[in-house]
């Protein structure tokens, strides 16, 4: 079993980026599958920065919301020109067959000339894509392509 | 390599991995095999994957399954299939091809890919080899600054809303027509650079605010730009009638739609899992979405998808008209003068609505492929006027500083694979493996020491695309050839690389 002091680790994949995420709560795991992915654009420990961005979403399933949620955090980063390197989710809810997250995305600005980008993902997908509760937290498995 | 060829057997593998993907499909011919109904429940036509013996080893049993998945899925017609590149994807296998009936099919955007028309485009030149290479530095620098490539990487060009529109709705054409390139570019594209029934209002404003700074970009990963010679021709008939000969330098280009098209496929999943419940299919894999052909949702899907495939053809040839600039400059002539023209573009991943010959019946067809290329032979009304009685220039990208390939599409590719062929090397180890196994500048000073050049964003890039991650292309281009679904005409070697 996974030590839940990990927070994400990376996995075989020929092609893409396999990555698994822990947390104790719903909430954690959701960070740390952020925090996982944009460790695949950039080494987040050389970011700094507080701009901050308000994500609220909406998606029919849990699994589902934490497509959206980091495919949103990917548009942000691309269009806003934020690189995250901490999450904050406030809330995870299910409502009428419904879940919607609330959270605080904060980073830094970036210039493409200033940050050595490592890879970049073109898309989150729903492959091998796993969100469960076992006995020591939870664990999310997410595929993105690069 | 060697090694396994020597100990490969009908009956065992020496790997329990080749063991498991032999038990999974059965030998119709060399480089044919079929995966039979049952390999995974629910299959409504067989798989078939076109290989050689030596290439199926390298196959992971989890793309045998998203080959046999893709089969369960509403309207396919004759059976799902995989090119010789085939390796694991999401949803349908990369290298892999299907048809579905225009009525009673469906429409699948993990058919077609994040990467909207990835696709190769081929410039040619009247240079020879041994014009550029005292200059191939300079001139890899000079491409190198004047395309913009890697992550967040911006364009020097900024599109206003209305000039977006008009990307998304006529391609190359509208680069052409704005000053990028000349009319003659547009005529060797497929499609003409531009697929009709394209309709913005199908494409999201998140699609719109990636696309726009992003127009006259190369990207990253597998992406690049490349100047190369013509080393090697197979058939001299027609690589004369493609402009070839030995020697002779040309310029590939390899990149597709950006964050445009990788928002919009985003977007539709997200519309498209809604409608695969509300019309009651059955799917194996949450990644092979899909909807009835003929839906709202499914033809919502299908526009934009156009839409971003035009943006990458217009991609490409604002890319095109940069490296013009970049010749002109390195070399001080003109680029007409250097006789830098278009051979061909082909698209990588597209659905397409296409006219096939199915049970002897003429039939419309939504034909996905997804990292694969069209291969229409001679005669077909699609292929231009210049190539018609040779057949469809067929690109096929090596991997860095490893030989390319030009094909032209055969008379088997209609019988065979909806005339369709493969589209590279295919991918046989992971980043995260190549990163640690390869050195990026190592690997550059091996790779100069050849006498390729080679500028990238970061040298991480060079590991993770390292020639050694890729298996053969020449294999892989072996096995179209001895199918007859594509034809070897030409071999080109890179002399300089520029990546994202």
């Amino acid at each position: 079993m996974p030590s839940q002091r990990k927070k994400y680790e990376y996995l075989e994949h020929t092609a893409d980026i396999k990555f698994q995420a822990y947390g104790d709560t719903l909430e954690e795991v959701f960070e740390n599958a952020a925090l996982a992915m944009f460790n695949v654009i950039i080494d987040t420990e050389k970011v700094s920065g507080e701009t901050e961005r308000e994500v609220i979403l909406r998606s029919p399933d849990m699994e589902s919301l934490l497509v959206d949620w980091l495919s949103e955090l990917l548009y942000l980063f691309e269009v806003d020109e934020i690189v995250f390197w901490k999450f904050q989710v406030k809330e995870i809810r299910e409502e009428k067959g419904e879940y919607s997250i609330k959270a605080l995305a904060s980073g830094e600005n970036y210039y493409p000339e200033s940050h050595p980008f490592e890879s970049e993902i073109k898309a989150v997908t729903y492959n091998q894509l796993e969100l469960k509760k076992n006995t020591v937290g939870w664990k999310a498995q997410v595929v993105v392509d690069i | 390599m060697v090694e396994s060829e020597n100990t490969f057997t009908e009956e065992s593998g020496t790997e329990s991995v080749h063991r498991g993907v032999k038990s999974m499909v059965r030998k119709l011919s060399d480089n044919d095999w079929e995966i039979p109904k049952g390999q995974v429940p629910k299959m409504r036509v067989p798989g078939r994957l076109f290989v050689s013996e030596n290439l199926l080893e390298g196959i992971e049993p989890e793309t045998i399954d998203q080959i046999a998945n893709v089969a369960t899925l509403p309207g396919i017609q004759k059976y799902s299939m995989a090119m010789p590149d085939a390796h694991l994807g999401y949803g349908f296998a990369i290298g892999g091809v299907a048809a579905f009936d225009a009525e009673e099919g469906v429409i699948s955007p993990g058919g077609v890919g994040f990467d909207i028309n990835c696709g190769v485009r081929l410039i040619r030149t009247n240079l020879q080899k041994e014009e550029v290479v005292p200059h191939i530095k300079r001139l890899t620098d000079e491409l190198f600054n004047k395309v913009p490539a890697g992550v967040g990487g911006k364009s020097r060009f900024r599109a206003s809303d209305k000039e977006l529109d008009s990307v998304f709705l006529e391609g190359a054409k509208w680069a052409v027509e704005a000053g990028y390139g000349v009319d003659a570019d547009v005529e060797h594209c497929e499609g003409n650079g531009c697929l009709e029934g394209a309709d913005t209002s199908h494409v999201s404003t998140k699609a719109r605010k990636r696309g726009k700074p992003q127009l006259g970009t190369l990207g990253s990963g597998n992406h690049f730009l490349e100047v190369q010679y013509v080393d090697k021709i197979y058939d001299r008939e027609v690589a004369s009638a493609f402009g070839l000969e030995e020697g002779q330098v040309t310029v590939m280009v390899h990149c597709g739609s950006r964050g445009a098209g990788h928002q919009i496929c985003t977007d539709h999943l997200k519309e498209l899992s809604r409608a695969v419940k509300k019309y009651g299919i059955e799917i194996p894999d949450k990644q092979l979405t899909c909807a009835p052909a003929q839906s709202k949702e499914a033809q919502n899907y299908f526009k934009a998808m156009l839409c971003a495939a035009n943006y990458a053809w217009a991609n490409r040839q604002m890319i095109t008209h940069w490296t013009r600039e970049s010749f002109e400059k390195v070399f001080g002539r003109d680029a007409d003068d250097m006789g830098m023209s278009l051979l061909y573009d082909v698209a990588h991943n597209v659905a397409k609505l296409e006219d096939h010959i199915i049970d002897g019946r003429k039939k419309e067809v939504y034909v996905h492929r997804k990292g694969a290329t069209r291969a229409f032979p001679a005669g077909h009304p699609e292929v231009p006027s210049a190539y018609r009685d040779v057949g469809q220039p067929v690109l096929i990208p090596g991997s860095m500083g490893t030989h390319s390939f030009i094909l032209c599409g055969a008379k088997g590719s209609m019988d065979i694979s909806f005339g369709s062929a493969c589209h590279g090397a295919g991918r046989i180890m992971s980043r995260a493996h190549a990163k640690k196994e390869f050195h990026g500048q190592t690997i550059k000073e091996k790779l100069e020491a050849h006498g390729i050049t080679v500028r990238a964003t970061h040298p991480s890039v060079i590991a993770e695309e390292a020639p050694g991650v890729y298996r053969s292309s020449s294999e892989v281009v072996n096995v179209v050839h001895e199918l007859g679904i594509a034809s070897k005409v030409a071999r080109v070697i890179p002399l300089g690389v520029a990546k994202g």
